[in-house]
């Protein structure tokens, strides 16, 4: 049978692995690297995924599409607060947030879609076959939208998903293949943009989910913030530079802060440069891990609190918890280990690559699924309580928070006034009293025959699958027969919108690895060309007539070269014109370097 | 051809209630187990399945809760989804239906609580609501509890700080009272769980055990209906008095 995949969809990042006979591993790209960054950019030329559309994100912000997961299943009114930290235009349709790039406006499961696209080659490349199905797994407080959201990403991307799976339930498959671990296990999983926690039993093989708890904004996104916000106040003060008004400055500003965190995970200081554009010099700081600590510290305590509630919510006291388990790459700050060891009194394992471990565990879930794992079976559970708005604006729960997975409860619904056709029902996700306070997920209506008041009676069965998400089907009790329930999501895509993106997914679709090399060679001539003609502005008085001459010429060449579809010829195109500019740049590096000194100079006699 | 001849290695032989005496799939006669035993389809457990008999129980309210986890087990491993991601689609909605029952029973039966309302339910006959009240020896203090509350919640930190101190200790001081009584309940539910378990289960038409019964049931029912609703008020003096609690409601029923 056909080989399933099992995906690892990240905020930051994203992988692919599948499970061969000695176990789950993971498939690294043509470069050795298992991570492919969550970035896509919309370029002229076509299609970037991954690490060459991260290069090209501080070339070309508003076109260059990175944690995208954030707006999964979600509306703008959700991201309200956030916004001005992202270079590209958000729209909303139908309460499905749009990203509008040039002309064209695309929505996050298409965006997601091509990410899957690249993990789906990348997989093929390297297995020698066609894939088809995959297991993707999502943040385990995901709600009903978000999860349908990653199934819709699946279908476009021309992907059968056969089960949408929770990362740090994924996480502990990998574990629990690993150490053959019984007792409880508490899973504290920090992304690049989500936060779950997971209490499990593991007994046997089985993989009982208690609790689960989580916050789908929180990652390493908002401590990268944190470190941009202050970074962005340091170089106004320093520089008279406003970084936020030139998108560019902004994500290198972004890329930056990122790179300073990562090295603070390891090191006590980290130094930090930005070179400011248009020769307005360079912004340096060295940042101590107290300083960066004292930033975050308040987001990391966000993360307690959850972990409490899931505690109470499994019935267990820490002192019962017998392993900590930490996923993510976050989970790499000094920080976050040593909160989590505090509040469990338990020294955390990090043992599996926490960048890796959700990818591997969703194989996992692949084998078994497949069929080639008999031993292991996971018991999930919903993350949060599913109820219909009843009278008063208040949320008649049906389903409790942290049920085991696939549950359903059947509702009674009849008509209040003669000859009624129809009954509204409006169902929530959510732990608040009122409707307001509550997730809207979707709204039906029921069509009941016209009878008197309170004579009809339809049973209407609210099920939630092993995948997390909600399937309604009606029955009337009196005539027996079913009635199909065309239910309208409150914050997701219709079926005839991801038809419609499922065949659109082919017109951008860089299908062959020659056509994505062209793709990204095309890319990076742009970019040395802009960057060559604006350098050349600066050339008179550093390099001579005829050197300024041949690398007009270069730039000519590697023009006339970028319309052909070889990218061997673009490449070559793009060596000729580093050698030619060779010369230049080293000039230019000597006369920044030197104002350089002359400007830190003239500050030394001022102080 | 093999699989008509061996039984999967999950298919344990047992006397489950199916929805069908024959199988749905090769219409072949079902002999009470629910693998089909000629074509090895899982077969769909009867909607009139009580959650006792699903978990291989005897009705009664002290049970083996290692038993009833194992079972769950077992069953789950016959039954879940996960197992019939390749099968055809008639096999993986009843492995849908199956583990949906299975999962309601088990949570059912393994909450005290949730297992004395439904064997309330299910020996009522009928699915008759438990409704919350108030204890009657507590309806005065319950009342005037209820006007501290609102007025606690209707003043905001900041003003009238020494009134707002004094509700709030009288509030904390009722919490521990309720608290303390709904543990009370408990104990006195624990007592009608050895009354019921003692009560001979093979009595039909025995007027005399079935009057026994009733009063059994009816102890329990009171039991728990005040018992929700000492609970709901702790819970809701809970949410008033300490900012740090989960808004709303508990996660247990």
């Amino acid at each position: 049978m056909a080989l399933i995949v099992g995906i690892d969809l990240g905020t930051t990042n994203s992988l692919v692995a599948y499970t061969a006979g000695d176990g789950p591993r993971v498939i690294s790209g043509a470069r050795g690297q298992a991570k492919v960054p969550s970035i896509v950019g919309l370029t002229d030329n076509g299609l970037l995924v991954g690490d060459p559309a991260k290069e090209h994100l501080v070339r070309d912000p508003s076109r260059t599409i990175y944690s995208v997961k954030r707006f999964m299943g979600k509306a703008i009114a959700d991201v309200a607060k956030e916004l001005h930290y992202f270079p590209y235009a958000l729209q909303e349709k139908g309460g499905v947030i749009r990203i509008q790039v040039g002309e064209k406006t695309y929505s996050p499961p298409q965006i997601s879609a091509m990410i899957l696209k690249e993990l789906k080659l990348r997989a093929e490349a390297h297995l020698g076959e066609d894939i088809t199905k995959a297991v993707i797994t999502v943040p385990a407080y995901f709600n009903d939208s978000q999860r349908q959201a990653t199934k819709d990403a699946g279908l476009i991307a021309g992907l059968e998903v056969l089960r949408i799976i929770n990362e740090p339930t994924a996480a502990s498959l990998a574990y629990g293949l690993q150490q053959n671990t019984q007792g409880c296990v508490a899973v504290y999983d920090l992304g690049g943009g989500t936060f779950d926690i997971s209490i499990l039993k593991l007994k046997d093989g089985i993989f009982e989910v208690l609790a689960t708890n989580g916050n789908t904004h929180l990652g390493g996104d908002d401590f990268d913030r944190r470190l941009v916000d202050e970074v962005i106040r340091d170089i106004d003060t320093r520089h008279g530079v406003k970084v936020e008004v030139s998108p560019e400055l902004m994500q290198t500003v972004r890329l930056e802060a990122e790179k300073t965190k990562i090295r603070l995970s390891d090191e006590p200081q980290a130094h930090m440069a930005v070179s400011l554009p248009d020769g307005q010099g360079t912004y340096e700081r060295t940042w101590s891990r107290d300083e960066f600590e004292a930033l975050v510290l308040d987001l990391v305590e966000h993360t307690m609190t959850p972990c409490r509630r899931a505690l109470s919510d499994a019935g267990l006291e820490t002192g019962q918890i017998d392993e900590v388990v930490l996923v993510g790459g976050s989970t790499r700050m000094p920080l976050i280990r040593s909160r989590v060891q505090e509040l469990f009194g338990k020294t955390p394992h990090c043992d599996l690559n926490p960048d890796e471990v959700v990818a591997l565990g969703a194989a996992v879930q692949a084998g078994i699924l497949a069929g080639e794992n008999k031993d292991m079976l996971l018991l999930d559970v919903t993350p949060l309580s599913l109820g219909i708005e009843t009278m008063g604006n208040v949320v008649s729960i049906l389903i409790r928070r942290n049920t085991t997975i696939p549950t359903s409860a059947k509702e009674m619904f009849t008509t209040y006034v003669d000859g009624q056709t129809g009954v509204d029902i409006h169902v929530l996700q959510g732990e608040r009293e009122l409707v307001k306070d509550n997730r809207s997920l979707a709204r039906f209506q029921l069509k009941v025959p016209p009878l008197p008041a309170a004579v009809p009676r339809v049973e209407v069965t609210f099920l939630i699958d092993a995948n997390g998400i909600l399937n309604v089907t009606a029955s009337d009790i009196r005539t027996g027969e079913s009635q199909s329930v065309q239910v309208k999501p409150s914050y997701g895509l219709t079926d005839d919108e991801v038809e419609t993106m499922i065949r659109e997914s082919f017109q951008f679709a860089a299908e062959d690895i020659k056509a994505r090399q062209v793709i990204e060679a095309r890319t990076e001539a742009d970019a040395i060309i802009m960057a060559t003609e604006k350098a050349l502005q600066r050339a008179t008085d550093l390099i001579t007539a005829e050197e300024i001459q041949s690398i007009h010429h270069a730039i000519e060449a590697l023009r006339v070269a970028k319309a052909h579809d070889d990218h061997r010829r673009i490449r070559a195109g793009i060596a000729d014109m580093e050698k030619v500019t060779h010369h230049l740049a080293e000039a230019l590096m000597d006369a920044t370097l030197k104002e350089a000194l002359e400007s830190k100079k003239l500050s030394e006699v001022t102080d | 051809m093999s699989e008509h001849t061996h039984q999967p290695e999950s298919g344990r032989t047992r006397d489950l209630p199916m929805a069908r005496s024959m199988c749905w799939h090769c219409q072949s006669e079902m002999t009470g187990e629910y693998f089909c035993g000629r074509c090895v389809k899982v077969q769909p457990l009867s909607k009139e399945l009580d959650y006792f008999t699903c978990l291989n129980l005897p009705r009664k309210l002290n049970l083996d809760e290692q038993a009833l986890e194992e079972t769950f087990y077992a069953l789950s491993r016959s039954f879940h989804p996960d197992y019939y991601a390749t099968k055809d689609e008639g096999e993986k909605a009843i492995s849908l239906g199956n583990t949906a029952l299975l999962n309601t029973a088990y949570r059912t039966l393994k909450d005290p609580v949730q297992r004395a309302e439904y064997l309330i339910r299910l020996e009522a006959g009928s699915a008759k609501d438990i409704r919350t009240s108030p204890p009657a020896d507590l309806f005065d203090e319950i009342l005037e509890l209820q006007e501290d509350l609102d007025e606690f919640r209707s003043l905001s930190a900041g003003e009238s700080d020494e009134r707002r101190q004094e509700l709030l200790e009288k509030l904390q001081a009722d919490r521990r009272t309720l608290e303390a009584r709904k543990a009370q309940m408990e104990d006195r539910l624990q007592e009608q769980f050895g009354r019921w378990d003692a009560l001979p289960t093979e009595a039909e038409g025995d007027a005399d055990v079935q009057t026994q019964k009733d009063a059994v049931l009816a102890g329990m029912q009171e039991i728990l209906s005040n018992r929700t609703y000492v609970k709901n008020i702790v819970n809701d003096l809970v949410a008033a008095t300490s900012p740090t609690a989960e808004p709303g409601r508990s996660a247990w029923h």
